[in-house]
């Protein structure tokens, strides 16, 4: 597991709960499952990286923490089937993910996309494959999140067929 | 004072809405990326714009460099989750006056506004 892609996660769901919502988070030990698509829970904000590093990371909620959250975020509650619900839950993700990439080392160059955001039991994410999913369980006065991180460095990535005939050209 | 706020997320657009309303600002116009801003900045004649980086269809970068071609006056904030050094020197580079990474407090944003209003108010005087 590699540290180097999971204080910085840690650091930014702190910083963006307690700064946004005043709440702290507790973090749990984290594990790491083999390649699964399936989400931890119900509700998932997915944020894509590119450049330096490829892959994605999911903020993944029960649906009752995400509404708590969500109510607390945006100071009025909001219901999972509203398409405010899921603004709020991708802007969170997009906070949590864009003050990770600031903290990775060595002076990555690394590219977010905006977020989507899935809703409804066992729903599957596509990730990059053959990579393991480090899954970083958080705590809250709201409820539990889980922050699962699937990405890796560029450099480790095997070319794809067009990237290899790209350079062959 | 009349505020354009561009931003994506229209719960980024809410919370900051809230804040402005805390200071006394209350018109305000809003735009969900780039191209809508462009679209409505002529109408609207804003005093101040808040613009977020990452957006679809034309993202905050694209967008400061396209109204600062016409105008090089009106003051823009980034407010962004873009906080690599690179990121910010490139965006003033492009003109804009201002930086807040978020996540930001209400404090924060605010104390950004001041300073920003407080630096055009003193080079038009």
């Amino acid at each position: 597991m590699d540290a180097a892609f999971i204080t910085p996660f840690i650091t930014s769901v702190q910083n963006v709960f307690s700064t946004m919502m005043q709440m702290p988070v507790t973090i749990n030990t984290p594990t790491i499952k083999q390649s699964s698509p399936t989400a931890t829970y119900d509700v998932s904000g997915i944020i894509g990286m590119s450049g330096d590093v490829a892959g994605n990371v999911v903020l993944s909620f029960p649906s009752a923490s995400a509404q708590r959250i969500v109510q607390l975020l945006t100071g009025t509650e909001v219901s999972v089937d509203s398409p405010d619900f899921a603004d709020a839950v991708g802007e969170l993700t997009n906070m949590v993910a864009g003050g990770a990439k600031g903290l990775f080392q060595g002076k990555k160059k690394v590219l977010i996309s905006t977020p989507s955001v899935i809703i409804g039991p066992s729903h599957t994410v596509t990730r990059p494959r053959g990579v393991p999913v480090i899954c970083i369980p958080c705590s809250t006065d709201c409820g539990d999140l889980m922050i699962e991180v699937a990405i890796l460095e560029r450099t480790a990535v095997v070319a794809s067929p067009e990237e290899i005939n790209e350079k062959a050209a | 004072m009349k505020i354009l706020l561009i931003d994506d997320s229209k719960t980024m657009r809410n919370i900051q809405k809230s804040v402005l309303a805390q200071l006394g600002y209350t018109v305000i116009e809003e735009a969900c990326d780039g191209q809508d801003a462009l679209s409505k900045v002529g109408a609207f004649q804003p005093d101040l714009i808040l613009v977020d980086w990452n957006m679809p269809n034309m993202d905050g970068l694209a967008f400061v460099k396209a109204f600062r071609a016409g105008n090089k006056t009106t003051p823009l904030i980034m407010v962004t989750t873009e906080s690599e050094k690179s990121r910010v020197i490139e965006a003033i580079k492009a003109g804009v006056n201002n930086y807040v990474i978020k996540p930001f407090t209400p404090d924060l944003l605010s104390q950004r506004i001041g300073e920003t209003m407080s630096k055009v108010n003193k080079a038009a005087a």
